[in-house]
């Protein structure tokens, strides 16, 4: 049971050990808020030059699957905060749970994803280097480049969520073996605040693959 | 060896000067950090029984000076600098049109009369040149140390960059921007001459056919004339030619209205991408059915076509 | 065991190595597998060691070549590989690393008055991922290397080169990682761990800068990872975002590129600001002139560096508005540094300035990064830059500041807490001799290049016009000399190990946590917490020595 803790030796209480964890993985965050936003700042410049094209392209995506894998991450991450308080109140039963259905939401939304939209698009020829690309003629390029950038930031995405479940795992492991309680529960905060965040970069993800341009 | 470059063109002696100008503030600054350091390590060493005094408490008034001092020279180089460069985005109307290809690894040259040379530039000294440059693969960049300038040469955009030569001689010029195996390599002459001895150079060098008449063939070669019509006037009331497309008289620099609503005007890079990539953007009131010719037609030949087009007169019926 | 003095500095008794950090475990995995930032700091210094030599093995090769206008290494096609060679392994296994994973990882804590950095498994983690990322990076120059410049410029590398490009930015983009840990485990560190007492004010401006240098690290390498992404996602799929051929462009590409890399070169001088910062104050005996003031112009050149990226893109094909824009901020960057100056130089008057090694090359760091920072003036003038960009006036401006100052400060800084870090002292005569050769070295390889670029030589040219070639060979001569230079501390700091007179606590009479514990420090570092009740330089008063005499 995790009566006593103890922090590591360079702190000065187990508290000070506990914020400066979760300072970490905010700082952490910031590194990840310029990689994708990189990647976005690509995706806006190359609209610029090519929108029509580009929306073209987002026509083509699956309006109701990126609506309902947004439903499903966002209710993973409430679930995961109910599970965190869970813990704090001394109920590791309910944070397991909890751990548990936001894992099964977050493999629903890999499993929609990947398993299903992704097949979809191969089917329809959305790859950009697919020589039967579905779109031709003058809004090919743009289109192409659409794609590019849909598949480029939903697989990175995509490896961020695996991470993801591999952390939820990790987290139901050590619940389990009683590790967790209201005194230390570190690890599910920072867990929770990486798995909102890979949330956060979805619902920015959201509008510019399946909103922007549709309505033209 | 020789430490001196000729100035050959009207902006080379003004950037002479601005870099004289911050020769001039490096020396002094140095002059003053070293001698600085110097008296410090003598005067100052652990050794030394000089009175040393009382250190100064309030140093912010020192560094707020220092400060102010150096942000002021700063923006006055930074002016003086940026002066220049506008000028250098401003060419004058009337220069003459050069045209540049770069490609691994020599610099291609046409004359609008037609004359072409491969790394060499013959130009008239006194006259205003404007260089209308391109690349047919990686990014290469064309320099002159002795005219004080250089440009990136980019592959599917024009870029340009104009001077004023001022002294007849042979001067270096230098690809400058790494563009593989050859980058070394890729170096000619720019030969200014005087304007009766470039006249007799354009006549001996192949001015028999003007880069636009070359177009011209161009233009009947790759089927142009089919839809756009003889001489681009696209008269569609003989038997010329059985499909709407826009006419091209006069069309060089004119506004030109798309079926987005946008109006773009029919500029170099307009032409060169109506032809590679004809689908962009549509005229307005025109179907999308202009083939690509994307891969068809090197950059030099997109030229001469671009050259005629600019050559055809406005009129004839749309 | 300690005794207060006069001046309140903690004197600690000679102690030997014996009970140190280098004794506390012999076997290999108590190294491979520790989690103590003074070894984690070690197994770096091997590191960086090994890939500055081979960086420097390449330049060597590169101005060997030189000496020739017609290129005596007979083939462009090794040439252009060297100097991407020279290039990587230098930017990011060398420049990028060198003060922050050694001396940054061995004195922070230590400064701090803390017992290790806020997450010593990430250190260790990062330790690997840069091996990792160096191994991979020699493996693409061991198979053939890459031949499109340190840069990457697309469309060459994404569509032209037949060169390992993909391995060698696989290698780079692991690499990044290991420098975004190690930023990120600086500032929590500085943010957390301070000892009792100690606040921001109170500490040492090397903690400032990396401080500043951990920010840059964090927010600027994640850039440079997309952008490498992007890079080998072209070249292996031809996505084509940097293709004009289907509506990208070339031109993206070189904004990706230095928005982190321009950071990048403050990542590299920014710690050597502060070894610089610290070893004045020590051997004038006085403390640092002007403390606000230059902590905030690290503070400030990490924030401003982040908006000049387009100063490297003056004749690239942007816009007007972009390029006058880029060279006012370019010329707002270096005010600070010229603060700094001003302020060591301030430092010095009325010290008690002390000769050894370290002030030695901390001064040729001022002359050299005085000299260096100047001609940024120079092609942050825009016309002028015009004429100097992509030629030799750029290499010997930027060599002029990494390798005339950075270098040094490296140097510098590794002779000033050698002691602390090994419980040995050098020979200092040796060390003398060595940074005067450096310093000659330097001046007579890189101060020609300047002249070179002036008169029109350009960049990256295996072969150039015989006009210009007395100016190669003096330039050649002096890369012979400057390569001596950097072999003699090899030598005699690893005859120091075996044969060095060893060191008390405190050898200099410095001030700062880290000598007020034993040379080589424990473990723990300290056998109590500290606690700081006074700023930074607190050495006497010129007038109080002199009535102590």
């Amino acid at each position: 049971m995790a009566s006593t803790v103890r922090q590591d030796f360079q702190y000065a209480s187990p508290t000070h050990q506990a914020e400066t964890a979760i300072a970490g993985m905010w700082l952490f965050l910031a590194t990840e808020v310029l990689f994708f936003g990189g990647l976005i700042l690509c995706w806006i410049y190359s609209r610029h030059f090519n929108a029509p094209g580009f929306d073209a392209g987002a026509r083509q995506t699956a309006l109701w699957i990126g609506t309902l894998n947004t439903a499903i991450l966002v209710t993973s991450s409430l679930v995961y905060a109910i599970g965190l308080a869970f813990v704090r109140a001394g109920d590791t039963r309910r944070l397991i749970q909890c751990c548990l259905l936001t894992l099964a939401l977050g493999i629903a939304f890999l499993g929609l994803k990947f398993g299903l939209e992704w097949r979809l698009d191969f089917a329809h020829h959305l790859f950009p280097a697919d020589p039967y690309f579905w779109i031709a003629g003058s809004l090919s390029g743009g289109a192409r480049l659409f794609f590019v950038f849909y598949f480029i930031s939903t697989a990175l995405h995509g490896l961020h969520m695996v991470i993801g479940v591999g952390l939820l795992l990790w987290i139901i492991r050590r619940a389990r073996r009683g590790e967790f309680s209201p005194l230390y529960h570190t690890p599910v905060q920072v867990v929770g605040l990486y798995w909102s965040f890979v949330d956060v970069v979805w619902i920015i993800l959201y509008p510019l693959i399946y909103l922007v341009g549709r309505g033209q | 060896m020789s430490l001196w470059l000729p100035a050959a063109s009207d902006n080379a002696a003004e950037v002479d000067h601005l870099i004289g100008a911050l020769l001039v503030i490096s020396a002094a600054v140095l002059l003053l950090v070293f001698g600085l350091l110097f008296v410090y390590l003598i005067k100052y060493r652990a050794g030394s029984p000089i009175d040393r005094g009382a250190i100064a408490q309030k140093t912010w008034r020192v560094e707020t000076a220092w400060t102010a001092a150096t942000l002021v020279i700063f923006f006055g180089l930074f002016v003086w600098g940026a002066d220049l460069y506008v000028r250098l985005f401003q060419p004058p109307q009337r220069a003459l049109k050069i045209y540049v290809v770069g490609k691994q690894w020599m610099w291609k040259v046409e004359h609008a009369g037609g004359q072409r040379e491969i790394n060499t530039l013959h130009l008239p000294v006194g006259m205003p040149v404007e260089l209308v440059m391109t690349s047919e693969d990686v990014i290469h960049d064309f320099a002159v140390p002795a005219f004080r300038i250089k440009h990136d040469v980019l592959p599917g955009r024009y870029e340009t960059l104009w001077f004023t030569p001022n002294r007849p001689g042979i001067y270096s010029l230098y690809c400058t921007q790494f563009c593989g195996l050859d980058h070394s390599k890729m170096s000619g002459n720019v030969v200014v001459l005087s304007p009766p001895e470039f006249q007799t150079w354009l006549a001996q060098n192949g001015g028999s056919h003007t880069l636009a008449a070359d177009g011209r063939a161009l233009f009947m070669r790759y089927g142009c004339s089919g839809c756009h019509g003889i001489d681009g006037s696209n008269d569609t009331s003989g038997a010329q030619s059985t499909v709407r497309a826009p006419s091209l008289g006069g069309l060089y620099g004119a506004p030109v209205p798309l079926t987005d609503g946008s109006v773009v005007i029919a500029d170099d890079r307009y032409l060169h991408d109506s032809i590679v990539d004809p689908e962009r953007q549509i005229v307005a009131g025109y179907a999308p059915i202009m083939p690509s010719f994307a891969g068809q037609i090197g950059e030099e030949d997109l030229l001469k076509l671009i050259l005629y087009i600019k050559s055809l007169p406005a009129g004839g019926s749309p | 065991m300690s005794a207060v003095t006069a001046d309140g500095t903690v004197a600690v008794e000679k102690s030997g190595i014996e009970g140190s950090y280098l004794t506390d475990g012999y076997t290999l995995r108590s190294w491979l597998l520790t989690t103590d930032h003074k070894r984690i700091a070690l197994l770096y210094l091997a590191a960086i060691t090994m890939f500055f030599f081979i960086g420097g093995f390449a330049a060597a090769l590169v101005r060997l070549n030189l000496i020739v206008p017609q290129g005596l290494l007979g083939s462009a096609e090794t040439y252009n590989r060297l100097f991407t060679m020279h290039g990587v392994v230098m930017v990011w296994f060398f420049l990028v690393p060198a003060v922050p994973v050694t001396l940054g990882n061995f004195l922070i804590p230590l400064m701090l008055g803390a017992r290790d950095l806020a997450f010593p498994r990430l250190n260790l983690l990062s330790w690997y991922l840069f091996m990792l990322g160096g191994a991979v990076t020699l493996w693409a120059l061991f198979a053939g290397g890459v031949d499109t410049g340190w840069t990457f410029y697309t469309p060459l590398s994404t569509m032209y080169s037949k060169s390992h490009v993909v391995l060698a930015a696989t290698g780079i983009f692991i690499s990044g990682f290991s420098s975004i840990a190690t930023g990120l485990n600086f500032i929590v560190s500085i943010h957390r761990l301070r000892a009792p007492g100690m606040t921001w004010y109170r500490m040492p401006v090397f903690l400032w800068s990396l401080y500043s240098l951990g920010v840059l690290m964090v927010l600027a390498t994640p850039v440079l990872a997309i952008t490498l992404l992007l890079l080998a996602l072209e070249r292996v799929f031809h996505i084509g975002v940097f293709d004009p051929a289907i509506g990208g462009d070339p031109l993206l590409f070189q904004h990706l590129f230095w928005f982190y890399s321009h950071p990048a070169v403050y990542i590299m001088i920014l710690p050597g600001f502060g070894v610089v910062s610290e070893i004045i104050p020590a051997f004038s005996r006085k403390r640092i002139f002007g403390y606000k003031f230059i902590v905030w112009a690290s503070v400030s050149i990490a924030v401003i560096s982040f908006f000049v990226w387009g100063h490297h893109m003056f004749v690239a094909g942007t816009s007007l508005y972009s390029a006058v824009l880029f060279s006012i901020l370019s010329y707002l960057v270096a005010v600070p540094s010229a603060i700094k100056v001003f302020n060591w130089l301030g430092t010095m008057h009325k010290g008690f300035i002390r000769f050894d090694a370290p002030m030695l090359y901390a001064l040729g760091f001022i002359g050299l990064f005085t000299i260096g920072g100047l001609t940024g003036l120079w092609v942050a003038a825009l016309a002028a830059d015009v004429h100097l960009t992509q030629t030799y006036f750029v290499v010997a401006h930027f060599h002029y500041i990494m390798v005339g100052g950075m270098v040094s400060a490296f140097f510098g800084g590794l002779h000033f807490w050698w002691p602390k870090i090994t419980g040995r002292l050098y020979p200092e005569m040796w060390a003398r001799v060595a940074a005067l050769v450096m310093f000659i070295g330097f001046n007579l390889t890189f101060f020609p290049q300047f002249i070179l670029g002036y008169l029109g030589m350009p960049r990256r040219y295996f072969s150039y016009a015989p006009e210009f070639q007395v100016l190669n060979v003096l330039s050649s001569a002096g890369a012979s000399i400057l390569a001596s230079a950097y072999l003699l501390p090899l030598g005699y700091l690893v005859w120091s190990l075996l044969y060095g007179e060893r060191a008390t606590g405190n050898p200099w009479g410095a001030t700062g946590l880290e000598w007020q514990t034993a040379s080589p420090p424990p473990t723990a570092n300290f056998v109590e917490t500290p606690v700081v009740t006074q700023g930074p330089y607190h050495y006497p008063t010129p007038e109080s020595m002199q009535l102590h005499g």
